[in-house]
């Protein structure tokens, strides 16, 4: 029998653990010096007040349900990538490639080819370490990890020797053709405001469909039975015939297929070009939010969401409060996934004694 | 290559081979309890930059030592308390820590410093001198006048910081005491049956502490030498990747001490071939220097993949224990 009610289980104990993240990053800001109630008024204004705000925080919310997705995907199958940075490089550069060498007649034609792309380099790159964690037992953690560096390392050597234009010093591609630009948002939705500089583009909707197909594949098909199966007793799985290495091998693919697809939001969709380092982190970020989402594609939506909010209000915490720097949003995404995944225990075991105690007598 | 560029080659492989061999040494102590900590990294960083800042500040480098330490023993009592007491995911712990120190050392150090997350560079005694031993010559010049013998005392056993020699100890120290004391034997156990532990009426708690606490005191060496040693200061992100790359020489060395030495001495040595020949020609093709700067990083993934023999981890490691009620 359940201690608690599931409503406590995925709504109650992870709002407790952001709040006490929240909590706890007030405390650094105090700890150095500024005013934690004023920074986080100025951050809340910085994502939320304004459409220029929103245009930003939808933006980085896209990279992270994307990555969320991905290591949400992983997690159901028990197996932690942590290689969303590496397999999104790889994202970047097979979106490079279809957008550049393809003629395509309309954007629509160039955001599902790219899209392609930028999930089978993605999902190569998660193939090689899921190949190993499979057949060989090499610690996925660990490879996925070394293949963010290998994978930087590429990029570093593909944009300053293969991909640079000639005569210009930055290591980034040439400008991708005008009809593989992707409408952003004052194109379909200039109504509510967003002016034409905004990030936000019509990735945003592939996002919110990759949701629902990580929703479909995960709890309404075959396949998806097998990854929770595996994810919770392995032996159990193989006696129910489900082979190990395929699903090893299938739920990493995906995951690094979600994660290369954020490519398009950033390379395709608002920097028109592959530029260094393009991920900036948002593969981690990832970690962050599939923790937080209990690995749901509407928690994975909602933490994005919040994480978004973060990077915006963030780079204009760093603007009004020079004191504080951009690294605070790593501390944020540090204690939150402490809170939420590390010392989950710690707030639920007190919260099922609480449910205990509350609950009525029993019938007897 | 002449002799002396051999022997350039070798010393600089024990100096980047010294991190990396207190971090193994700090995740054997871990794992061998039945705790896996990827979270060397961040111990490893916090280290770095506080033992930099303290140095600077005080300008004395044992201070710093002392308070590097100490931040790296409060981020593995942040691992024991999630992962021990309240039994959660070792690896997602891990993760948490290292994010954490990389995200706090450049907050703090530019709150402190506001040198765009960097602590000023360390000179005199706010940093770890090299040590010239007895009878061996410390310039260059002087070096390359000797013999073959007293080139190899000169510029490869002496004139390493106090560090190095300390980390070299620690090698047969932790032998020593895992093999041949009663609390080693009792750690490993912890490590492979921590039931038949409990059974016998010790605190798989405490031991399991314990050996947390030995890796953060080898971690926090770890990161003051990379600040205050290896380099003259603290810059954001410097431990680039060291913590995994010890922990997959962990894996290649099968968590005993002695084969961490050698695993730590490859791929130091790795590091040093890399540093030194930027692009090397093989068969009229140059190779890349990003591709020399990534190869510690593919060793790393060979290894892991078993091409050395398989590897077989402490039984209990990762595994919470739950005391039966």
């Amino acid at each position: 029998m359940d201690k608690m009610p599931r409503w406590a289980d995925v709504i109650l104990i992870p709002l407790f653990s952001v709040v006490l993240a929240l909590i706890a990053s007030g405390a650094v800001v105090a700890f150095i010096g500024e005013n934690p109630l004023e920074a986080m008024a100025i951050m809340v204004r910085g994502a939320f007040g304004n459409a220029y705000g929103w245009g930003y925080t939808l933006f980085y919310a896209t990279n992270f349900i994307f990555t969320g997705l991905a290591v949400a995907v992983a997690f159901h199958a028990r197996l932690f990538n942590i290689g969303g940075e590496g397999q999104a490089a790889l994202g970047g550069l097979g979106v490079a490639l279809a957008a550049l060498y393809i003629p395509w007649p309309h954007w629509t034609l160039a955001l599902i080819g790219c899209t392609l792309a930028a999930a089978i380099l993605g999902a190569a790159w998660a193939a090689i370490p899921a190949y190993l964690q499979a057949r060989r037992g090499s610690h996925i953690v660990i490879t996925t990890i070394m293949f963010n560096f290998i994978a930087a390392a590429l990029l570093v050597y593909l944009l300053v020797n293969v991909f640079r234009v000639e005569g210009s010093m930055a290591p980034e591609t040439a400008r991708f053709p005008a009809a593989t630009h992707l409408p952003n948002a004052s194109q379909f939705a200039g109504f509510l405001g967003f002016g034409r500089s905004t990030p936000l583009n019509v990735s945003f909707f592939v996002a919110i469909a990759a949701c629902v197909a990580v929703w479909l594949l995960i709890w309404r098909t075959r396949l998806g039975y097998e990854i929770r199966a595996f994810g919770h007793s392995e032996t159990a799985a193989v006696y129910a015939g489900i082979s190990p290495i395929r699903i090893t091998m299938v739920a990493m693919l995906i995951s690094g297929g979600l994660s290369g697809m954020m490519a398009i939001n950033g390379t395709q969709g608002e920097a028109e070009r592959l530029v260094i380092d393009a991920v900036q982190g948002a593969g981690f970020v990832g970690i962050a939010v599939a923790l937080m989402g209990r690995s749901h594609p509407i928690g994975v939506f909602l933490a994005a969401l919040l994480f978004g909010a973060l990077y915006q209000g963030g780079a204009e915490l760093e603007f009004e409060m020079p004191a504080i720097s951009r690294e605070m949003i790593v501390v944020i995404q540090a204690l939150v996934i402490l809170f939420t995944g590390a010392l989950d225990n710690m707030v639920r075991m007190p919260m099922e004694r609480l449910f205990l105690a509350l609950r009525p007598k029993a019938r007897s | 290559m002449d002799f002396m560029t051999i022997l350039q080659l070798l010393d600089s492989t024990i100096r980047l081979a010294t991190p990396l061999l207190l971090a193994c040494i700090a995740g054997l102590f871990s794992e061998r309890a039945g705790i896996f900590d990827i979270g060397l990294e961040g111990k490893m960083l916090a280290a770095a930059f506080f033992s930099a800042a303290i140095a600077f500040s005080t300008g004395n480098v044992w201070i710093g030592l002392l308070a590097g330490t100490a931040a790296s023993v409060v981020l593995s009592l942040l691992h024991g308390l999630a992962s021990i007491t309240f039994r959660g995911n070792q690896l997602i712990s891990g993760v948490a820590i290292n994010f954490l120190a990389a995200g706090l050392t450049v907050v703090i150090a530019q709150t402190w410093f506001s040198q765009g997350g960097r602590t000023p560079p360390l000179t005199g005694a706010a940093r770890f001198n090299e040590i010239v031993l007895p009878g061996a010559a410390a310039r260059i010049r002087d070096i390359a006048q000797q013999g073959p013998l007293g080139q190899i005392y000169s510029e490869l056993i002496s004139g390493h910081s106090i560090l190095v020699y300390i980390s070299l100890l620690i090698v047969p120290l932790s032998w020593w005491v895992l093999y041949r004391t009663r609390f080693g034997l009792r750690l490993r156990a912890v490590g492979e049956n921590p039931g038949a532990v409990d059974t016998a009426g010790i605190s798989v708690v405490a031991l399991r502490y314990a050996a947390v606490m030995i890796c953060g005191v080898l971690c926090g060496l770890a990161g003051a030498y990379l600040a205050t040693g290896l380099s003259a200061g603290f810059v954001k992100d410097m431990s680039a990747g060291r913590g995994f790359i010890a922990l997959a020489a962990l894996i290649f060395a099968k968590w005993r001490p002695w084969y961490a030495l050698y695993a730590c001495l490859l791929f130091g040595l790795l590091d040093a071939v890399g540093n030194r020949f930027q692009n090397i020609e093989i068969f009229a093709v140059t190779v890349p220097v990003q591709f020399m700067q990534a190869l510690p990083y593919i060793l790393t993934v060979v290894i892991l993949a078993g091409f050395v023999g398989r590897a077989i981890p402490p039984r209990a490691g990762g595994e919470p224990y739950v005391k039966e009620r």
